[in-house]
């Protein structure tokens, strides 16, 4: 095994397993970091490798405590980090040929598995400079004489002209929807709503910029404030935390009133979460999902992987106006001994106030009335958080103002709720569609009111209206520690990072979300009638045969045409300009006694003919000097002017 | 029944003939076979397109079938390293049984594109044999190189260069293209000379021991050294002049006149009074001595002088063999 070929070999390696690091467990990293420098060194030094017992006893105690800190031997992550570990391992035993050989197919294997964490833009390109580190590794080992700069192109051309050839299968490709065993796995490093709220949680979460969703509308968008993204509904308030609870016997959902249709398209990136994200309020959607009596949406299996679905929705709507008594009970359901000072408040709103709807209006106006103050980093609050809230810190988010809202008007015997979701959305010129991200989370009230049903009201529009109408970063103090893009970045930064999503957004829909359904919708756009499985697998191995043919016939044609040289084919140009003439030259007569002959026989033309003759004879067996290329290149481009003047 | 079918199946698909003059890899000649680390690679596709399926990675499918294709397009350029290359047989110098017979070919490569990695072995053997007898060639592009294959002699007589292997498994090793070549170019094969055994100095024509004239060494020119030289005659200052080993040569042969008679050799077994003429005829040239030859089919006149050596020794080497015979009779165009 020579040096650079190990070094190629270390470097794949390396360029495989380095995107795994950050969610191998520790020691795996460190173990793998220090067998690649323990080979590096072996390989430079030209010491020995070491002996086959200490390696088996190395892979079989790293096995063992792999297996003991997994507590399994199945699943994914097992799979992968055994894999990494394997792959490291592998290198220390790099004997023979067939060694490199396992080890180039295994560095193949494992960037597949890179594509279980991140399948972005930057992830593919660099796996694809790595795949061409793998395959100009794999040519030095057929070919250990060629230099590296001959190598790295002989691989890129191979990458190169595999490529048409790819997106033909990429294309054609039957799809079958997986998974083929096992569960689908939670999607790895996400970040989301939960169905839980607590003071801080939202808080925690805005400060994230990743992508929740993304939503093109194929009717006029709605304005920013009324883009209430309904997620999960919290029902049950333990004095802390708001909690979905366990339902009770309900009227099933119903709504009725309905204006103001919208239909849109919603790409939701994965949150591993069983509900979907709709505009309230979602009628239709294209996927199979349940509207629960609530009004969340909500689908069987949890989001693991980017989901599209087509959403119609309607923005002026009345919701459950009939409710049963078990369910307006829960609405009103509150820790007794809990908060006294706000419930001593509302009670006293009820009895000052006349209807529902002046006691909503009323607390609303506490809070603006009040100095309440809309922060990210508010005060951490006591056991009595509503209290704590409500008479002394003053400052919150958005959880802190549903919260107390909805404790207010539950003490005050409205029925009331706090719904979690996404407010507002960022349009996005470059690809016309817009970006909700998880700094637009978010948590507002429903009360339920007689005949009206139940009606959204949002304490934090009273407080800080900007936060519906602008956003976040227009909503809070400009001495909040926000991520960089959250706050106001230049305009040239802000249109980079569009530029960026819209492509990611490509991507997203039609290379990773090129499934059965969008495979089917490709091919009828482009004029495949009656499509089947059977129909795009012909016609896949038509079009790589075809391609593959064209490849072939390409190349023997540049093999084929190097065999007779430039004034060889111009002079049998002029050979067969003589023939149609009816003198054919002989395959035993010379140039000079052909030249004779036909000066004899056309006697017209001698002149030229005995000019070609000359220049080609000249040419041919003038000796080729290096330097004389370009006098010999004119003489030639001479020539051929002569033959293409030549006319019988 | 199936094997005389394969057998048969075989003959016409690889329609083995022996070949003169210039050979040129077309299409119809070049074969190609997936290797077993081809094989492997499909295994390793097949596990990753259920990992595909399995977890929906659309990444996972471009580089599958990126890898896939790129597998395919190798085959084409392992085949494309043979295509339209030309072949054409040199001579092969004539050795002595036991030393290697080298069989000079010439590859010529006049595609832009420099052909990597060619295999030379003799059909039948391994190509990835670590046997000395695999030679590993490059032809860089609008070159032409000489190769010398080298093949052990084991007898006395015309040794076939045979049926060659050219093959080819760059860039990748997934295929296996290959080429026969046979060309009607053979060595011959002296036999081995016997060591330390006396001229039969005894047995000149016209007695015993008897010199000619000392005369006169009439100098008639150089020519080109032969292994057996007689290190005297070695012209030492064409040498110096770096034209080589270059041997002077007599007009007037000098020294003795000395028969070299199969009849007088004393040995019982015939490859052993073979290998003992094999000796005389070096040491009788090496002496400048005058030398006959006399075997069961024929005499040669005393002479001197390396034309007369080799006769001499061709004499020997070929003596009591069949005529030489080609390996495919009957498939011969």
């Amino acid at each position: 095994m020579n040096k650079p070929l190990t070094y190629g070999l270390l470097l794949s390696i390396l360029m495989v397993i380095a995107p795994h690091a950050d969610h191998l467990p520790l020691w795996v990293s460190s173990l793998c970091a220090g067998l690649l420098v323990w080979r590096a060194y072996l390989a430079y030094s030209g010491h020995p490798l070491p002996q086959r017992w200490l390696l088996l006893l190395l892979t079989l105690a790293s096995t063992g405590v792999l297996l003991i800190s997994f507590r399994t031997m199945f699943g994914r992550e097992v799979g992968v980090t055994l894999l990494m570990l394997l792959a490291a391992l592998k290198l220390m035993e790099l004997r023979a040929a067939r060694d490199a050989v396992a080890l180039i197919h295994l560095s193949c294997f494992i960037i597949i598995t890179n594509f279980l964490y991140s399948q972005s833009i930057p992830t593919a390109l660099y796996l694809l400079a790595t795949l061409l580190v793998i395959v100009t590794t794999w040519v030095h080992l057929q070919a250990p004489n060629i230099t590296l700069k001959p190598r790295l192109r002989i691989a890129a051309v191979l990458l190169l002209q595999a490529v048409p050839l790819m997106l033909i299968l990429f294309v054609l490709f039957p799809r079958i929807q997986g998974p083929l065993w096992g569960l689908p796995q939670n999607a790895y490093g996400t970040s989301g709503l939960d169905d839980k709220m607590s003071p801080g949680s939202m808080s925690g979460l805005v400060l994230s910029e990743a992508v929740a969703l993304r939503v093109s509308f194929t009717s006029s968008p709605p304005l920013r404030e009324q883009m209430y993204w309904r997620g999960p509904v919290l029902w049950d308030f333990d004095g802390r935390v708001w909690t979905k609870g366990q339902p009770v016997r309900s009227k099933a959902m119903q709504l009725d009133n309905l204006e103001r249709p919208l239909d849109y398209v919603v790409t939701l990136e994965p949150h591993n979460k069983t509900w979907l994200f709709a505009l309230e309020m979602p009628t239709q959607l294209s996927i199979p999902s349940g509207l629960t009596d609530d009004f969340q949406l909500q689908q069987k299996d949890s989001v693991t992987a980017r989901l599209r679905y087509n959403a119609h929705s309607q923005l002026t709507y009345r919701a459950n106006a009939e409710e049963t008594p078990q369910q307006l009970q829960r609405a009103l359901r509150i820790p007794a001994d809990l908060n006294p000072r706000a419930q001593q408040l509302a009670a006293e709103w009820r009895e000052r106030l006349l209807s529902d709807d002046e006691v909503i209006r009323e607390a609303l106006a506490h809070f603006t009335r009040e100095n309440f103050y809309y922060t990210l980093e508010p005060p951490l609050l006591g056991l009595h958080t509503v209290d704590d809230f409500m008479f002394n810190t003053r400052s919150g988010f958005c959880e802190h103002y549903a919260s107390s809202f909805v404790f207010l008007m539950r003490a005050a015997g409205i029925p009331a709720r706090v719904v979690a979701g996404y407010q507002g959305a960022e349009y996005n010129d470059y690809g016309n569609y817009y970006i909700v991200r998880q700094s637009d989370a978010h948590a507002w009230a429903e009360v339920w009111l007689h005949e009206r049903g139940w009606v959204r009201v949002d304490p934090t529009a009273a407080i800080s209206p900007t936060r519906v109408q602008s956003g976040l970063s227009a909503a809070l103090p400009d001495n909040i520690a926000l991520p960089f893009m959250a706050r106001n970045p230049p305009q040239w930064l802000r249109d980079l990072r569009l530029n960026w999503d819209a492509l990611a957004n490509q991507w997203n829909q039609w290379v990773l979300g090129y499934d059965a359904e969008r495979q089917f919708a490709f091919l009828t756009r482009l004029g495949m009638e009656s499509i089947s499985a059977m129909k795009m697998a012909l016609s896949m191995l038509g079009g790589t045969a075809l391609m593959i043919g064209l490849f072939m016939l390409y190349m023997l044609r540049r093999m084929a045409a190097r065999n007779t040289d430039v004034t060889q084919q111009l002079y049998l140009k002029f050979c067969r300009k003589l023939a149609r003439a009816g003198v054919t030259r002989d395959a035993h007569e010379g140039a000079q006694d052909f030249a004779q002959r036909a000066m004899r026989a056309l006697p017209r033309h001698t002149d030229s003919i005995r000019n070609i003759t000359a220049q080609y004879l000249a040419l041919r067996y003038s000796p080729a000097g290096d330097g004389q290329k370009a006098a010999r290149d004119s003489r030639i481009n001479a020539l051929r002017h002569a033959v293409s003047a030549f006319k019988i | 029944m199936l094997t005389a079918l394969q057998q048969k199946f075989r003959t016409w698909l690889f329609r083995p003939k022996i070949e003169s003059g210039t050979v040129t890899l077309t299409q119809r000649r070049i074969f190609i076979l997936p290797t077993r680390q081809g094989l492997m690679l499909v295994c390793v596709l097949v596990l990753m397109m259920l990992g595909n399926i399995n977890y929906n990675l659309s990444l996972g499918y471009v580089l599958t079938f990126l890898l896939t294709m790129m597998a395919v397009i190798s085959m084409l350029h392992a085949f494309r390293n043979l295509a339209h290359l030309e072949i054409y047989a040199g001579h092969a110098h004539p050795v002595f049984r036991g030393e290697t017979a080298h069989f000079l070919l010439y590859f010529n490569n006049q595609s832009q594109s420099p052909r990597y990695q060619l295999g030379l072995v003799k059909t039948g053997e391994s190509f990835w044999s670590t046997a000395p007898a695999t030679l590993k060639i490059d032809v860089p592009a609008r070159q032409v190189i000489e190769v010398a294959f080298p093949l052990p002699t084991t007898q006395r007589g015309w040794l076939q260069a045979g049926r060659l292997t050219l093959a080819t498994e760059f860039p990748l090793g997934l295929f296996y293209a290959w080429s026969y070549l046979h060309f009607d170019t053979r060595c011959l094969v002296y036999p081995k000379p016997m060591s330390d055994v006396p001229l039969p100095l005894d047995n000149s024509p016209d007695g015993v021991g008897k010199r000619s004239v000392a005369g006169d060494d009439d100098f008639a020119g150089l020519r080109k050294y032969v292994a057996g030289d007689a290190l005297p005659h070695i012209a030492w200052k064409a040498y110096a002049r770096e034209q080589g080993l270059q041997v002077k040569q007599f007009s007037t042969p000098l020294g003795e006149e000395v028969w070299l008679d199969f009849f007088a050799v004393s040995d019982r077994n015939e490859e052993d009074k073979l290998a003992r003429m094999t000796r005389w005829v070096l040491d009788a040239e090496a002496q400048g001595l005058r030398y006959a030859l006399r075997l069961p089919d024929g005499e040669l006149s005393a002479a001197n002088g390396i034309t007369h050596r080799n006769e001499c020794l061709r004499r020997i080497a070929l003596f009591n063999l069949p005529a030489p015979r080609t390996e495919f009779p009957s498939a011969r165009k």
